[in-house]
């Protein structure tokens, strides 16, 4: 690689100059400010001064306890139990509020489990940032895949020689061209609960079997549906790249697959894919990293909501920065967001180094 | 496959439009939703939405959103202003971002592996949470214009293009695909003495049709569509606006869904366009330089 | 790029042309009206005539979407780049003016004799802002159907009390003519809440925060009052009285018009469309709030004029809201846009307002329980967990849990802001 002939420091820096210089004027030095604010109580308004705060901003995200609560027993010494058979325990609320706990003050239960008689609560002094932690990795991991792999289909789908291939083509690019703000918009009427699209859809091709389901205001829908919806509009997105890809593969190597009597699959494994390596990886990477941004679905549709079943770190950046003014919380978000993110990318670079 | 009638390949062939008109029903189901809706009033367009006839136009169908949704917004000015800041960043993203990739894949030179990191790390920091420091920046840097040295971007189309040049995206994308490329058609090119920008220029550039055809769209879509939180913060003037901060003008408290539905179909046309043109030049980009690797 | 420079040339000319035809010092209007062409028309008409009838100030104007109003002068604020007039929401009032982007208005007292109160925007005992009109909230209902239910109609002097408002609730959904017996536009995320909502938990004997020194929210939001406000609040969705906070925005602009609901909490400037839109206006009431034990209340304070803290001429700011005020234009935008003019004699002049009209009541009812959200700048802040708090008991969140988060979160933001300089 390193031969005289692509040896070239003066002409390297100069042709990669240009765009390096607008990229850290614009993005790296602004993100090293939101840096420097996340280690300060800045305000968003306010005629305060500035206060170095140090990690607080950090603690106070990240702070999670676990409170084992006994049963609640009567005075024969048994165990106090509910109308259904279960336990009674006393409330988090009598320990995260009383002054005999100043250490938990402010914090919340995240989630419980029930070890023997007692439960064990864990709480965090900020369950929304926890829930948004959560959903966030829980739509990176299922949007990778349903939309790579259904990308990688389409494309595959795309790329035979058909009449009027172009215009299949074009419509499953549409979605892709259409904001993803309208896209939300549209899309609310499509899982509106009594009447909407998707029920009547459902509801028709089931001859009625279908119970209509109020996709965003249930917890256990909310968030699988807007990560349907984020998929259906970027699956084109990536398809192109895939296409692309497709189209860098030399058709030499498929006539040479075709004379060897490969079989579909065959020709698929050993001459696509290895063809598709660079594309993968860079699908792979941008649909990450997208997934760690979502917000405009969520600032759409839900809100966060049903019960922060929607939360995402981005959206919880946004909410604090502007709309409650704590622009060193959102970025303190931010910038556990990039760590996160960076690691991963490490992890997902590792994965797939080429092994030569 | 030798055994295939011809009874059996129109069969198969059926079963390819099948399935591809199956998948084109499922993406294209909320755009029909969207134009038919255009064309009906509020009050149908509402009643519509629990049957079929959501995607008919059926019943009362007009232009009228239309011309009110012109009366609403000056929308002409939004779209030329989004096409024209579309145009001019796009056109100096690709050359920028191509040629940054360019020096990363086939030049050598100390500190590329770590600049190259750092830009790919960019792209997990969300707009968002840099946009107040951003905004604090923009708004005390210089220009040198017409009349001379002044301070502050607010209120210019500068504003909305030139932070938007680079993305790491799209020298990324610039970089899985110049890997690709043969490296030996480079090195017999420098071994003929041809400089590095003849060689971006004239072997690199035209190998290249299908990832700028992808860079552009990618890149235009980006700066058509998601110019929201930018523009509200840095543009405080009607004649720099751009069509996504246009929408607000439809978000009343009583929303006119026709011509929120209207303008959503008007702004989607230049997008449209813009990729059918990009498309084609693609396929025939591709049909030109023919067979790589 | 050649049309964007020569658009762009086109426009540094023409400004500089208008700079140079007056002798008129140049004061620019911000306002939330964009794309609301009616609203815009009057404003319009308003300033032409002030800049007619005065040789020093000349206003122009420059509109925004209002979804985003408030962001775009936050923006403009940390930029240094605000403009002279300043359109600001009244609740929103006194962060502006605690954060320095606004100055006091400098206006004469005849000039605000006789206005509704909650038109008058008051910050550290200083006047910062004033509206040419206030907005209020009545629970529509149809004539029909309270005979049909067999329900009393209430009235100003005797509102329902709780357990007639949930018997009216119950009546309608036993009746089983109603999608839900109450729509209470869920679907309008934002500010609705807190100026929708805020008024039962009030009228229940809490608050969003101790407007006693506005340092905690403690005992106001969780305390008795508000646990009971909160599982009454619950029941609404439990019971499946109220469509929850997935309700679709379609149907909360004309669900009670076609019929689905039986009643709505909605706002006056609703109540036009609502008129011309059903099958017979004459049927259409507009009911007070109930009172939940301690009075009837609704929110108050809308849209109303101040000074940025950039203007060098706060007298020429005045002037021109002075000029504003005068009961022509108050009664003309109540005519445009169906909202509730400040003072008496302007409402007298109105269609809808005068005494008979058919939207008289909202004057009245402002007049009679309005209470503005609290008074401080911190208030931004609590409304946006207000909201949340209310939309995830409506979800079925556990009420005491959920109002104690609230409390914490509203007193963590007090103390970070130092208080909020009250």
């Amino acid at each position: 690689m390193s031969s005289k002939l692509t040896r070239s420091n003066r002409a390297g820096w100069l042709f990669a100059l240009p765009g390096f210089s607008l990229l850290f004027l614009f993005i790296i030095v602004p993100f090293f400010f939101a840096f420097w604010l996340s280690l300060t109580n800045q305000r968003l308004v306010s005629p305060n001064p500035t206060e170095f705060v140090g990690l607080k901003n950090y603690a106070d995200l990240l702070s999670v306890s676990v409170l084992t609560l006994e049963p609640e027993r009567d005075e024969a010494g048994e165990i106090r139990r509910d109308d259904d058979g279960a336990i009674a325990y006393p409330r988090v609320r009598s320990i995260t509020r009383s002054d005999e706990f100043p250490q938990y003050r402010g914090m919340r239960e995240w989630f419980r489990w029930h070890w023997g008689d007692k439960a064990k609560v864990v709480i965090a002094s900020d369950v929304v940032f926890m829930k948004a932690l959560v959903n966030t990795l829980t739509f990176a991991l299922f949007i990778v895949p349903l939309q790579g792999g259904g990308a990688l289909l389409l494309a595959l789908l795309i790329n035979q020689k058909l009449r009027g291939i172009n215009a299949f083509r074009t419509i499953y690019f549409m979605p892709v061209v259409i904001s993803i703000v309208v896209i939300s918009l549209l899309w609310r009427f499509i899982y509106s609960g009594n009447e909407g699209l998707l029920n009547n859809i459902l509801e028709a091709l089931t001859f009625g079997a279908f119970t209509p389901v109020d996709w965003l205001g249930s917890t256990d829908t909310a968030l699988g549906s807007i990560i349907a919806m984020s998929a259906w509009q970027a699956v084109g997105f990536h398809m192109v790249i895939w296409l692309a890809g497709l189209q860098t593969i030399s058709p030499t190597l498929y006539e040479a697959a075709a004379i060897e009597g490969a079989s579909k699959w065959q020709t698929f494994r050993y001459v696509t894919w290895p063809g598709l390596r660079n594309t993968a990886v860079l699908v792979l990477i941008v649909i990450t990293m997208q997934s760690f941004a979502v917000f405009a679905q969520i600032d759409v549709m839900t809100n966060g909501g049903p019960l922060d079943s929607t939360q995402t770190l981005v959206f919880q950046t946004v909410e604090r920065g502007y709309g409650k003014q704590d622009i060193s919380g959102g970025a303190t978000i931010s910038v556990i967001l990039f760590l996160m993110v960076l690691m991963i990318s490490a992890v997902q670079a590792f994965l797939t180094r080429e092994r030569n | 496959m030798a055994l295939v009638t011809s009874d059996n390949r129109g069969l198969r062939l059926a079963a390819r439009y099948a399935t591809l008109i199956l998948v084109a029903l499922i993406f294209l189901f909320p755009l029909v939703f969207m134009v038919v809706s255009s064309l009906k009033p509020d009050q149908q367009l509402l009643a519509d939405t629990s049957s079929i006839r959501a995607f008919l136009p059926v019943g009362d169908i007009s232009l009228d959103n239309y011309y009110k949704a012109f009366d609403r917004a000056p929308i002409g000015l939004f779209m030329m202003n989004s096409v024209g800041i579309t145009i001019v960043t796009v056109v100096l993203s690709i050359l920028l971002c191509s040629l940054a990739a360019f020096s990363f894949v086939f030049l050598d030179w100390s500190g590329r592996g770590v600049l190259l990191s750092v830009i790919v790390a960019t792209l997990i920091i969300p707009f968002e949470t840099i946009a107040v420091p951003l905004l604090l920046f923009v708004s005390k840097l210089p220009w040198i214009g017409w009349e001379g040295l002044e301070f502050g971007w607010l209120n210019t189309y500068r504003v909305q293009v030139i932070p938007w040049i680079v993305d790491a995206l799209t020298i990324f994308l610039f970089v899985q695909f110049f890997k690709d490329l043969p490296r030996e058609l480079i090195e017999a090119a420098r071994v003929e003495g041809a400089s590095w920008f003849t060689v971006y220029r004239r072997i690199v550039m035209p190998l290249s049709g299908p990832v700028l055809a992808t860079a552009a769209i990618l890149k235009s879509l980006k700066m058509y569509n998601e110019q929201y939180l930018w523009p509200l913060i840095v543009v405080q003037d009607e004649a720099h606006r751009p069509v996504m901060v246009g929408l607000g003008y439809f978000f009343q408290l009583q929303i006119a869904w026709g011509e929120v539905m209207a303008y959503l179909t008007l702004i989607s046309v230049p997008v449209i366009a813009f990729y059918l043109v990009m498309q084609r030049a693609f396929i025939s980009s591709i049909a030109s330089t023919g067979v790589k690797g | 790029m050649q049309r964007t420079k020569l658009t762009l040339g086109a426009l540094v000319a023409s400004t500089a042309l208008a700079g140079m035809a007056s002798a008129q010092t140049e004061l620019t209007l911000w306002y939330h009206g964009a794309g609301n062409e009616v609203e815009s028309n009057i404003l319009g008409g308003i300033i032409e005539d002030f800049n007619g009838a005065q040789e020093d100030w000349q206003v122009t104007v420059e509109s925004f979407p209002q979804e985003s109003y408030n962001d775009s002068v936050v923006a403009s604020a940390l930029a240094g780049n605000l403009p002279c007039i300043l359109d600001v929401d009244g609740p929103v009032m006194p962060n502006w003016a605690w954060a320095g982007y606004l100055q006091p208005l400098p206006i004469s007292q005849e000039a605000i004799d006789g206005h509704l109160d909650a038109t008058i925007g008051r910050w550290d005992g200083e006047i910062y802002s004033v509206g040419l009109w206030d907005a209020a909230v009545a629970l529509y209902a149809r004539q029909s159907t309270l005979d049909e239910l067999g329900l009393r109609t209430p009235s100003l002097e005797e509102p329902w009390t709780k357990e007639e408002f949930m018997g009216a609730l119950e009546a309608a959904k036993a009746s089983g003519n109603y999608d839900f017996a109450l729509d209470l536009g869920t679907a309008w995320t934002g500010e609705w809440y807190p100026y929708a909502f805020s008024p039962f938990l009030q009228s229940f004997g809490g608050d969003i925060v101790d407007r006693d020194g506005y340092q905690t929210a403690e005992g106001a939001l969780n305390g008795e009052a508000a646990m009971e406000f909160g599982a009454w609040w619950q029941s609404l969705f439990a019971e499946g009285y109220a469509p929850g906070t997935s309700q679709d925005p379609a149907d909360r602009d004309s669900g009670f018009i076609e019929g689905k609901y039986a009643f709505s909490w909605n706002g006056n400037w609703a109540a036009a469309n609502t008129l011309a839109s059903v099958e017979n206006a004459d049927d259409v009431v507009f009911l007070p709030a109930p009172d939940f034990g301690n009075g009837s209340t609704i929110g108050a304070a809308s849209w109303q004029f101040g000074v940025s803290s950039a203007c060098e001429h706060p007298e020429g700011a005045a002037a021109f809201v002075e000029h504003a005020l005068q009961d022509e234009y108050l009664a003309a935008f109540s005519d445009g846009i169906g909202l509730i003019p400040a003072t008496k004699e302007a409402a007298q002049m109105t269609e809808s307002y005068a005494e008979g009209g058919p939207l008289a009541v909202f004057f009245d009812l402002s007049a009679e329980q309005a209470l503005v959200r609290p008074v401080s700048p911190g208030y931004v802040v609590a409304a946006k967990v207000f909201e949340k708090a209310l939309s995830d008991i409506a979800n079925g969140a556990d009420v005491a849990d959920t109002l104690d988060a609230a409390v914490d979160e509203i007193d963590d933001d007090i103390e970070a802001n130092q208080g909020y300089g009250h």
